[in-house]
């Protein structure tokens, strides 16, 4: 078990620079998910922690160890990768004892180890088959075990559940989850699916192009998005963005949406009076608005609440436990989501109130939160 | 409910079946026979005016099967055959052939695979410029650097012998060779090279224990390239191998060329299909394994 540091590191391939002045503690036995869009450089940074790539600047510690310039071999790493990569020749026993072999242990110690892994992965009667008489899953696990022979400090993941169907992922995450507890090993884990992300992650950083947007607790990142970029990318279906203005009324902060101009002079905006600022807002200040589908309220009548919309439904997408309702507010497209006992007539109007404690606002011009 | 209306019991069922003489299959057929035919009839003549007597051959019916089979022409053209004044038949070139073959193609392959995997896996600055350089060798005109070729082995004390046209052989494989195994070796999952990297191997063990397994096609394509090349070869080996290790090729040509006395055609024949024996039993051999290699670029694992 290590903690790993990275300090103020650089990297780019030729003039592209893909990594820039980036920060990042993991503490020791922590879970961390790396979550950003393709291209965003997760695998850069993961293949220069494992030491895969040759760093332009900055530093990196593995437990108390500056390993900037080691070899991986020599960083008390282990690494699973999405294709698997595991040896075609060679038979499951000789893909996972390959480390233990070129790191010159004995045989009666590499078998014991080997059989140590096989059992903690249930890989045990699999040990003389070669990968390509393996399924996804199994070769998955092969891979895993191929990481845990070496009785390293850290794993590194990357995306190694993506290759699977659904099913098999939800089964393979769980069991990862229960490895963790079990191993109580630092892990630090790329994906680009935001399911993965919430419910295996102790902490996720959120990047896109090679920074880091938030890092913060699963709860954290999807109900305080930081910014915008945050607020959008991580929810399925994703939050609402609503565009507006804030302007203040008797002490009271409203939010009125921009399309709303032409509506009745009695209406005021919805009122912020519930919303927890977490900076100053300025009056005529532009924002957007979010609300994510969950935290709406569908009623069947105006209920005279100020914080309410008419809410036009168009399309309804049963999910099995619950319903998404696709339609639009004040003609921008909207989305709610509800129980599935909800019944629907289809292109009725309803009305729309929003849980404001549990909103986002931000910034137009910076995307950040406010 | 199906199967019970006429209707549905009458219509189209199961495979559909072919027409065996469409015309696309004429066409494709009678191009390939053609063609069979074209290449087949030569070696026909070969083999049947091999087995004949100089009296038979005389006659002139060159299509015609022998009346007395012999095998005189083969074993003089082996044993006996004159070449230029002396006269010991193939058999030498044959071996000086064989020592010429094994060592190029050892050498030359040992090296373009290396190259190959370096090329493609350990790239270090310049690599690339260094790859169109090796490229830009195989577009080279050999008769342009026949001559410096020469004066270069000669300043090496290499000139004429079997350690020079050695070193031409596995000089001029090495292009085409480390293109074929740095393109082999690029369809090879770049992850797996870093798990290797990972657990702890360096150059040559993920080389030797990790590729190699699994290169074997490539290997065979690079051995057949070669094979066939340095076997069929005839002009480096008469400029460069020195008299005393002229290949099969060469002395073939002084037995067929020799202009004393009377042709003897049936022993001809017998030194040119010896000679060119090798090469067709490496194609009947590894047929399949070839065209698995030239493919192997889909296939993995
Ligand atoms: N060898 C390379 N040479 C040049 N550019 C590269 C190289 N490897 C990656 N890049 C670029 O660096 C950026 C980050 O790539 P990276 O592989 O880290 O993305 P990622 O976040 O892992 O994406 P994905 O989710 O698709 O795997 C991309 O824009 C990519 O084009
Ligand atoms: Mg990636």
């Amino acid at each position: 078990m290590s903690s790993v540091d990275i300090v103020d590191l650089h990297l780019s391939f030729g003039a592209t620079k893909v990594l820039e002045n980036l920060h990042l503690n993991v503490a020791e036995g922590e879970f961390l998910v790396l979550l950003g869009p393709s291209g965003c450089g997760k695998s850069t940074l993961l293949n220069c922690i494992a030491g895969l790539l040759d760093i332009n600047d900055g530093q990196i510690f593995i437990g108390e160890h500056n390993v900037t310039w080691a070899e991986p071999k020599d960083r008390g790493i282990g690494m699973v990768f999405q294709s698997y990569a595991l040896y075609p020749q060679m038979n499951v026993e000789k893909n996972l004892s390959f480390g233990l072999r070129v790191a010159g242990f004995s045989k009666a110690i590499i078998r014991q180890k080997v059989a140590e892994v096989a059992h903690i992965l249930q890989i045990e009667d699999l040990l003389k088959r070669k990968p390509a008489a393996l399924s996804g899953g199994q070769r998955q696990r092969v891979a895993i075990g191929r990481a845990l022979v070496r009785d390293v400090g850290v794993f590194l993941f990357d995306e190694p559940l993506s290759n699977l169907d659904a099913k098999l992922r939800t089964d393979l995450r769980i069991e990862l989850k229960r490895l963790h507890r079990k191993l109580g090993n630092t892990m630090i884990y790329v994906t680009h699916d935001q399911m993965e992300a919430l419910t295996l992650a102790d902490r996720i950083a959120v990047m896109k192009n090679g920074v880091i947007q938030q890092l913060d607790t699963p709860n954290g990142i999807y109900h305080r998005p930081k910014n915008r970029f945050v607020a959008d990318f991580v929810g399925s279906p994703s939050m609402n963005l609503i565009q507006g203005t804030l302007f203040k009324q008797d002490e009271e902060w409203l939010f009125r949406m921009h399309s709303e101009a032409t509506q009745d002079e009695q209406w005021v905006g919805i009122s912020l009076t519930h919303y927890p600022f977490t900076a100053a807002p300025a009056v005529g200040q532009k924002v957007e608005l979010g609300i994510r589908p969950e935290h709406v309220i569908l009623t069947e009548k105006a209920s005279n609440s100020v914080s309410s919309y008419l809410f036009l439904v168009d399309l309804v997408e049963p999910m099995g436990p619950d319903v998404v309702c696709w339609g639009s507010v004040a003609g921008e497209p909207f989305k709610v989501r509800v129980s599935a006992d909800f019944v629907f007539k289809p292109d009725t109007t309803l009305m729309a109130s929003f849980d404001l404690t549990r909103a986002s606002i931000f910034d137009i011009e910076t995307g950040g939160r406010i | 409910m199906r199967g019970v209306t006429p209707t549905t019991a009458i219509g189209p069922r199961g495979s559909k079946p072919k027409r065996i003489l469409s015309t696309r299959n004429i066409v494709v057929y009678g191009v390939l026979t053609v063609a069979a035919v074209y290449w087949v009839i030569p070696l026909y003549v070969m083999i049947v005016t091999s087995l004949k007597g100089l009296p038979e051959i005389r006659m002139g019916n060159i299509f015609a099967p022998p009346l007395q089979i012999t095998f005189e022409p083969w074993v003089k053209a082996w044993d006996s055959a004159c070449t230029g004044l002396s006269c010991e038949g193939l058999k030498v070139g044959f071996w000086n052939s064989v020592k010429i073959l094994i060592p190029s193609t050892f050498i030359s392959i040992a090296i373009a695979s290396v190259n190959g995997y370096a090329l493609s896996f350990w790239k270090f600055k310049g690599s690339e410029v260094f790859f169109t350089l090796l490229l830009l060798g195989a577009f080279i005109p050999y008769q342009v650097i026949i001559y410096p070729l020469v004066i270069l082995l000669r300043e090496l004390g290499l000139f004429a012998s079997l350690g020079g046209i050695v070193l031409i052989h596995t000089v001029f494989g090495m292009p085409i060779l480390t293109l074929l195994f740095r393109n082999y070796f690029a369809s090879v999952p770049m992850e797996l090279f870093k798990a290797a990297r990972v657990d702890g191997a360096g150059f040559w063990r993920i080389f030797l224990q990790i590729l190699l397994p699994m290169s074997l096609p490539i290997f065979v394509v690079a051995l057949i390239l070669q094979i066939t090349g340095i076997w069929n070869d005839f002009f480096f080996g008469v400029i460069y191998a020195g008299t005393l290790n002229f290949p099969m090729t060469v002395q073939l040509n002084n037995i067929v060329n020799t202009t004393q006395g009377v042709k003897e055609y049936n022993v001809n024949m017998a030194a040119t299909l010896l000679t060119g024996l090798l090469p067709l039993v490496v194609y009947f051999i590894s047929g399949k394994l070839f065209v698995r290699g030239i493919a192997a670029g889909a296939v993995k694992g």
